[in-house]
């Protein structure tokens, strides 16, 4: 339990330090316009939904488009929501640029945009702000709670399952995770290399840092995803080594598997990412209505799961 | 010794020497070629003509000795620089795109430019006006492959002589022209002869030597042996001095020997009313068992389609096929095969050799394929087949592991005759054997087909050499615009009988 | 060259397959060889404990048992690929394959109570099938190989896809599983599955015709056509081989992690088979095939791979350092770049 404190924290220094305090207002019906970039995927399918699930719960009249993967479609939507005088728009961008002059637009006919997802390249001015997930925050959080776990041990090293080289989600994760343990100097980063996000990948890198590393020395793994980590475990049995107890294990997603394994003691803890940017979202827009300055960027808020609640998350899952 | 016409050599080489490893293949050759003049290099395969070639278009470099252009000295290292001091080659093998224009053809490399770009209808109106000169008037806007070779063959030599040659070096021009397309090209000839360009040509058509040429250089064994103006060497004299030894020139007492064979129970093969439409019109054609067919024609008049439909290779759409008096389906070379056929096909290079395994699996793969999947030879076995077929037809190999396409071109057309002898078939047919290869390899490949038929085998022959076609034959298939046209047999086959026949309406 | 003094000579001497000569014809086919090695001591010059194996649990454990290992799906990749290039052919389509007949065992496996072998067969059915579609597609269809086998490249993870449901089909059955993860004799059962297939497909190429028929029709099809041999057949055959090396390899890589990953198994495979070859000494224009020295390349490949991981080295120079180890390799075996080196040496020691 006391460790459990220790995290909270950690977890509340972190908050200070992002400044990201967001309030909640009064529920007046607002009308927002949200053009999104298609439904691509499954990620992209429940991003839709859970917009227009929440939308319904805040009282705010959500005017949705599909871009259907075409940046004239959204432009095109933009213009409508500018000439139907909503009082908000949300857009999640399906290509960075090319955004300036329907920006402009909106901006003279008052009428304040907010980037949800992606990034884009037009200039801060003419947006408010952007929510988005947080890959440099992740690899905090993973790390925060390694220094947790650790708190009481020497010295720590740990090794790395990173992703696939080039992505921002490896290289966020990375840094957030690096910049973190350097602030406590138990905490090691002993080696690092690709493991692709896949499982086989991860099981091959793991697989090569118990030869060439002392396997006794290795305190934790961190992999960037949950994929890598499954494939780590494998290879962690394979050469004896108890997962969880004798190497601790850290990684993002959240996604079912991993449930399975923290349940079976193989995993000790995951970060998730809220797929419900919605919340966010609404907030950000209500707030600016009421006249508050925004952050240029507001970070989805994440959650961690660990052994003891695995098992029911995963219940409520795969119930659900 | 030579008149002074030309009191200085254009191209000059001085004690040329080459060695690939131990073998010498081109030792101290002194070779002359004049401005205005028409040079023809002969010898047999192997001689060292390629070789004396490739020295000075700069594809090998010398091991000693000198080239010398205009008497200074000079040391090309690849065709392109050759190319660039003036000597430009057009080989056999044209080295053209085949997929773009005429006119792109002739200044690819060095298009005339406009704001940057390519301009097209320079490039277009320059290349009516460069094969104008040549009495040539085509659409230089269509694709090159689209046109005979004997244009090709001139558009070759109209965008080499134009990038400033003054060699022109001609390896095997006609190797595959027809008459006509061969006196077009010796138009071009002459017209460049009188523009005073220096023309080596290498050709195995000792007619043509007698045509075009001034002068004779022969090699033997990568030595020069004679150089002469043609006048003054008849052909009597050039074949020894080519060969080294006299040559058994075809014995009259074969030809009398021939037997006009009775049809019945002896006949292998029995096509009646066999034909495509679009390739050839239905015929009838026998060939018994020591027998030779001859099939004569003119290019094109659909000699190689019969024998492309007999093969299989095209399967027919009308008539039918006896074997042995007995139906057979012909749908693909190897129902033919399964049958006791075989095939040397006219294109040695894309349908005869495989140029990259050796000689000895070139020899056994018609054998192993008759054999099926999993009945292999072994490589004992494989070995003793190829060195008995090596020393059967003189194959002229180091070892029967060297790269068939290695060898030189008479050699591997007895590679692929060993190939079909291997599978031991009752009824071989031979397109054009003889064509493009050397005297001597010629002389015995016409003593092989003798041999065969003697043991038993039937033969179809093609050739466009009549004299050839004379020889052999007991009976002569004429041939004109895809139809049969008559059959000679006996005392009628001769030159002039089957000249006739071809001439006739 | 002279031929007429030759005729003697050569029936003299008796040309016997000797092995020197034979060595020396293909003196390419030792590069590899010594690439391999150079490899791995530079892996041990960066890793002292490369070569280092420990015993765990009985089965052996150590980066050159990983190397062995992880090079499996590879190798088999690359013994069904080289017979498919030597017919002029390039078979895209195996990463994808891999993919299907994962899926299909892995979700067999987990959905019904079909017994493991039987499982098993059914997969590598499905990887004959692929390759019987490819071989259809090339050889009947006359279809470019580089484009008839891009089709199942493309939709194959689809319909991997469709069979998992768009999820990592996980299972739990210890037969299948030991395909992957399995222990013989201390060393992993994948090694020795790739082995019996590499001897398999060797005996059957070499001890029956088919590997001089494959050189034949790789060499010259239409020659090969004339000579009477069913081209059209025989590239159905090594399509079909290839489908069934992919299968295996799909087998081992699902078995491994116990799962099938749709999106990720096997993913860019292909281009390791196709590179292997190569580094083999397979030419990509087809004709003369080399299986064994195949198998180093994947071997190769698969010894850059874990000597980075070993390395220390941060993961964003990984593909660098594999680019220009195998340029280095491709280089060394450039008869063009070695006469290139031979005349600057010879020029500038001229002078002198």
């Amino acid at each position: 339990m006391r460790s459990r404190q220790l995290l909270l924290a950690v977890l509340v220094t972190i908050f200070a330090i992002l400044g990201s305090a967001v309030l909640v207002h009064a529920q007046d019906q607002i009308t927002v316009g949200f053009a999104q970039t298609g439904s691509e995927s499954g990620w992209r399918t429940a991003f839709t939904e859970a917009m227009i699930a929440e939308a319904e719960s805040q009282n705010i009249n959500l005017i949705f488009s599909d871009g259907q993967q075409k940046q004239e479609n959204q432009i095109a939507a933009l213009r409508s929501f500018i000439a139907q005088g909503v009082d908000a728009i949300i857009l999640a961008p399906l290509v960075e640029t090319g955004w300036d002059e329907v920006f402009q637009e909106a901006q003279d006919a008052g009428i304040p945009v907010f980037i949800i997802d992606r990034n884009v390249t037009a200039d801060p001015s003419l947006y408010v702000t952007r929510i988005a997930s947080d890959f440099v925050y992740e690899g905090r959080l993973a790390a925060a709670w390694l220094a947790t776990a650790t708190a009481n041990r020497e010295q720590c090293n740990i090794v790395e399952l990173y992703g696939t080289v080039g992505s921002s989600a490896a290289i966020d994760r990375a840094t957030g995770f690096a910049e973190t343990i350097a602030l406590f100097p138990n905490l090691e980063l002993v080696a690092s290399q690709s493991g692709d996000f896949t499982r086989t990948g991860g099981k091959e890198v793991m697989e090569s840092f118990l030869n060439s590393l002392d396997p006794a020395s290795i305190c934790a793994v961190f992999g960037h995803n949950d994929d890598m980590l499954i494939g780590a475990i494998e290879a962690m049995k394979e050469a004896g080594i108890d997962p969880a107890d004798d190497i601790l294990t850290v990684s993002v997603d959240a996604i079912d598997d991993i449930f399975v394994s923290m349940m079976n003691g193989d995993a000790n803890a995951t970060v998730l990412l809220s797929p419900n940017m919605g919340v966010q979202a609404y907030a950000a827009i209500r707030s600016y209505l009421a006249g508050e300055t925004l952050p240029a960027l507001i970070p989805v808020p994440s959650a961690m799961y660990f052994q003891d609640t695995a098992a029911e998350e995963y219940a409520a899952r795969t119930g659900g | 010794m030579f008149t002074n016409a030309h009191p200085i050599a254009v191209l000059k080489t001085e004690k040329l020497t080459k060695s690939f490893g131990s073998v010498k293949a081109l030792s101290n050759v002194d070779f002359n070629l004049y401005a205005g003049e028409v040079h023809a290099v002969l010898g047999e395969n192997g001689a060292g003509k390629s070789t004396l070639i490739k020295l000075i278009t700069g594809v090998y470099n010398k091991d000693h000795g000198a080239i010398l252009l205009d008497g200074k000295a000079i040391e090309p290292h690849s065709p392109h620089e050759a190319q660039s001091l003036g000597i430009s080659a057009v080989y056999q093998e044209i080295n053209l795109v085949p997929t773009l224009s005429v006119a792109e053809n002739l200044y690819l490399g060095r298009q005339p430019m406009r704001w940057g770009m390519i301009d097209t209808r320079r490039v277009n109106t320059n290349a009516k006006a460069l094969l104008k000169t040549y009495d040539l008037n085509i659409d230089v806007t269509r694709t090159l492959s689209t046109f005979s070779t004997a244009i090709q063959q001139i558009v070759a030599i109209a965008r080499g002589v134009d990038m400033s040659a003054r060699v022109l070096i001609l390896d095997e021009p006609t190797a595959s022209l027809d008459a006509n397309e061969v006196q077009m090209l010796f138009g071009v000839i002459s017209l460049l002869k009188a523009r005073g360009i220096a023309i080596l040509l290498i050709t195995h058509f000792l007619d043509q030597v007698y045509q075009i040429s001034d002068r004779i250089t022969v090699l033997r064994n990568g030595e020069k042996v004679g150089e002469h103006l043609t006048a003054d060497l008849p052909k009597r004299q050039l074949i020894p001095l080519m060969l080294g030894r006299d040559l058994a020139i075809n014995d009259p007492a074969d030809s009398t020997a021939r037997i006009t064979s009775d049809t019945g129970t002896n006949t292998f093969l029995q096509a009646e009313g066999i034909g495509r439409h679009g390739m050839l019109h239905p015929l009838d054609l026998h060939v018994d068992k020591g027998e030779i067919v001859g099939l004569a024609g003119l290019l094109g008049s659909g000699r190689t389609e019969a024998a492309k439909l007999l093969f299989g290779i095209v399967p027919h759409d009308a008539g039918d096929v006896r074997v042995k008096g007995k139906k057979v389906l012909l749908r693909s070379p190897r129902d033919a095969v399964q049958n006791g056929f075989g095939m040397c096909p006219e294109d040695r290079k894309v349908e005869g050799i495989l140029a990259e395994l050796s000689v000895r699996e070139n020899i056994v793969l018609a054998l192993q394929a008759k054999q099926g999947w999993f009945n292999s030879l072994g490589h004992k076995r494989q070995q003793e087949i190829a060195e008995e077929m090596i020393r059967a037809l003189h194959i002229v190999t180091p070892d029967s592991n060297k790269p068939a396409g290695e060898l030189s071109g008479g050699n591997q057309q007895k590679v692929i005759l060993a190939r079909w002898l291997a599978s031991q078939p009752e009824f071989l047919i031979l397109d054009e054997p003889t064509r493009g290869i050397d005297v001597g390899a010629h002389a015995e490949i016409i003593q092989i087909i003798k041999r065969l038929c003697a043991e038993g085998m039937a033969l179809l022959v093609i050739s466009s050499e009549l004299a050839e076609v004379v020889d052999y034959s007991h009976r002569v298939i004429v041939l004109r615009d895809r139809q049969k046209l008559t059959e000679l047999s006996g005392e009628e086959i001769t030159e002039q009988t089957i000249m006739q026949a071809i001439a006739e309406k | 060259m002279p031929e007429n003094k030759t005729h003697t000579e050569v029936n003299d001497v008796a040309p016997r397959f000797n092995l020197i000569q034979s060595l020396h014809r293909n003196r390419r086919l030792l590069f590899p060889v010594v690439a391999l090695i150079l490899i791995l001591i530079g892996d041990r010059i960066i890793q002292p404990n490369f070569f280092n194996i420990r015993v765990v649990d009985g089965r052996l454990v150590g980066s050159l048992i990983d190397i062995l290992n992880r090079g499996t799906p590879t190798v088999l990749l690359a013994v069904g690929m080289t017979l498919v290039i030597a017919t002029k052919g390039i078979d895209l389509s195996v990463g994808a394959v891999i993919a299907i007949c994962g899926a299909v065992a892995a979700v067999l496996i987990s959905t019904t109570t079909l017994p493991p072998l039987i499982v098993i067969l059914i997969s590598i059915a499905a990887g004959m099938l692929c390759g019987l579609w490819n071989g259809i597609l090339v050889a009947y269809m006359g279809i470019q190989p580089i484009v008839a086998t891009l089709i199942l490249m493309v939709i194959g993870r689809g319909i991997a896809q469709l069979i998992t449901n768009g999820q990592i089909a996980t299972f739990s059955n210890p037969t299948l599983e030991f395909v992957g993860k399995g222990v013989l004799l201390g060393f992993p059962f994948p090694i020795f599955l790739s082995l019996i297939v590499f001897g398999l497909v060797w005996l059957l190429v070499r001890r029956t015709a088919i590997g001089l028929l494959v050189e034949s029709v790789g060499a010259n099809d239409r020659a090969s056509f004339f000579a009477g041999i069913d081209a059209a057949r025989f590239k159905v055959f090594v399509y079909v081989i290839s489908g069934v090396c992919a299968a295996l390899a799909g087998l081992i890589v699902t078995a491994d992690i116990k799962g099938a990953d749709a999106n990720n198994a096997g993913l860019w495979l292909e281009l390791d088979a196709v590179l292997a070859v190569v580094i083999g000494g397979t030419a990509l224009t087809g004709g003369r095939f080399f299986l064994g020295t195949s198998v180093i390349g994947a071997f190769i490949i698969q010894a850059i791979q874990t000597g980075i991981f070993v390395s220390g080295l941060p993961p964003t120079f990984n593909l660098i350092v594999q680019a220009v180890v195998i340029l280095a390799i491709l280089f060394l075996q450039s008869e063009e770049l070695r006469r290139l080196f031979v005349r600057i040496f010879t020029s500038l020691r001229k002078p002198a």
